[in-house]
């Protein structure tokens, strides 16, 4: 892989004493769509939120196009990029959280908005039409004016989606976003972010739905205590996992949930 | 009981009620105004400030909180100008004073409504890359208003009627007005019996206008 448009490399991450990530790499090409599994507890969310400096890290470097994302460049100390410099590079990577995370005081076109208008510097009226274009590609022209409160979780989603995407970043990031909806909504929601694998979306899919990683996934990526302990192509990794002891029962413990 | 009631006095120097009122509003608003600015100011450098920063904050806030209103109006009044060697008038005074006050609790009010925004919140504004200048114009302070809208409502109505002791350093509010026309015309029953019903409106139409606020600006569409 020559020219990764994230490139992760010896990322390590303590909370206290305990050891997150322990020396992850990870490479995603343009275009892939990898998605992390693994129980809880393994550093999934933690790195998908390192990429974008949610969280900092303690050691390693985190590459997205090219640009070290949360220290800057240069040998010798590692120095945090400040919030106002990471503004910019931020708004260049999506991420769909997994509680949604709409600003609740405004509506589904303005949660999409506001970083149209106040980030990318788009007029009003054209951040609108691109707003209420990708609203209207997951499904909520009818739901434009209404309050996040006034939406189920998954349409609530699918804003928040929209309200990634709009933005046009390079490489959109998902946390978990099915895990806090109720099963009947969990279809509607993947399959908007299968629409997006179509159109050559680059994404990192931190999730348990199984089904969808065999089916959109390109990778699997399967970590467990801090590093990546699987990467191969999604079939490939489901089809073998009979022959791993961690991953085998961990697809045993997820399938009995289901 | 062989009591007979006269308003005809209390009409006469209605004016003084009148005029005392809109002085009591006046007094009032000017100071929850300077006071908000005080208690935001305060209850922002307290989340994003040092240790110093909030031993010293905390310290105004148990000041302020910990004393009658009454002690801080004398002290503010009569004790600061003759230590300091200078003199201003009792309605600035008391406009400080009362400023001085209400910030201390609206910094806990506000420091309450930033804490109870939740993370996720600025976690998406940090990811469509809002600047923290933009996370706290669009994302927290339009948050932090909603949420602490309920409970400024209280502090603006206990705020307006603590202008009545505005009387006990001459500022002609409406207590002191009253106090004037009870004194001069020994109605003592019949100015109290004005006074009362025009706190209580005033207080219940800035209750209701607040209310309303609240509806107009609620998270949730009803």
């Amino acid at each position: 892989m020559s020219q990764s448009l994230v490139q992760i490399r010896g990322v390590k991450k303590s909370f206290g004493t305990t050891r997150v990530l322990d020396g992850v790499d990870l490479d995603v090409a343009k275009g892939e769509v990898v998605c992390v599994i693994g129980p809880s507890g393994s550093g999934k969310t933690t790195l998908l939120r390192c990429i974008n400096l949610l969280e900092t890290y303690d050691d390693g470097s985190i590459k997205v196009d090219s640009v070290e994302v949360g220290y800057e460049d240069g040998s010798g100390s590692r120095k945090r990029r400040s919030e106002r410099a990471l503004a910019p590079i931020r708004a260049d990577i999506g991420m769909v959280f997994q509680l949604f995370n709409l600003f609740p005081h405004l509506s589904a076109l303005e949660n999409v908005t506001l970083g149209l208008t106040k980030v990318r510097g788009i007029s009003k009226a054209e951040a609108k039409d691109r707003a209420t274009h990708w609203l209207t590609r997951v499904g909520l022209a009818d739901k434009l004016q209404s309050l996040p409160s006034q939406l189920s979780g998954g349409q609530q989603q699918r804003v928040g989606i929209a309200r990634a995407v709009a933005m046009g970043p390079k490489v959109l990031l998902l946390d978990e976003i099915t895990s806090a909806l109720d099963p009947e909504l969990v279809g509607e929601v993947l399959s908007v972010v299968q629409g997006l694998a179509k159109d050559g979306m680059t994404m990192i899919v931190v999730t348990h739905e199984m089904t969808f990683a065999r089916d959109v996934g390109s990778r699997i990526v399967f970590m467990d205590d801090g590093r990546v302990q699987i990467d191969g192509p999604s079939r490939e990794v489901l089809a073998n996992a009979a022959s791993h002891e961690r991953l085998k029962s961990f697809l045993a413990r997820i399938e009995m949930k289901h | 009981m062989d009591y007979h009631f006269n308003f005809n006095f209390v009409w006469r120097y209605a004016d003084k009620l009148y005029w005392g009122l809109l002085l009591s509003l006046e007094i009032a608003f000017v100071s929850i105004l300077i006071g908000m600015v005080i208690g935001l100011g305060l209850a922002l450098a307290y989340t994003g400030g040092g240790r110093l920063v909030r031993t010293a904050i905390a310290a105004y806030v148990e000041f302020i909180r910990n004393v009658p209103l009454l002690l801080l109006v004398y002290l503010v009044f009569y004790g600061i100008p003759s230590a300091g060697g200078f003199a201003y008038d009792a309605q600035t005074s008391f406009v400080a004073t009362l400023a001085l006050y209400s910030g201390a609790y609206l910094v806990e009010v506000f420091r309450a409504g930033l804490d109870a925004i939740p993370k996720g919140l600025i976690d998406a504004g940090k990811s469509i890359g809002l600047t923290p200048w933009q996370r706290f114009l669009y994302v927290r302070m339009p948050m932090m208003f909603r949420i602490v809208l309920p409970s400024l409502s209280n502090v603006y109505v206990s705020l307006f009627k603590d202008t009545s002791l505005a009387y006990v350093i001459a500022v002609p509010e409406l207590t002191y007005g009253a106090n004037w026309i009870k004194t001069n015309t020994f109605r003592v029953i019949e100015v109290w019996l004005v006074v009362w019903p025009m706190y209580l409106v005033t207080c219940y139409v800035l209750l209701h206008g607040l209310r309303l606020l609240e509806r107009r600006f609620s998270l949730v569409r009803r």
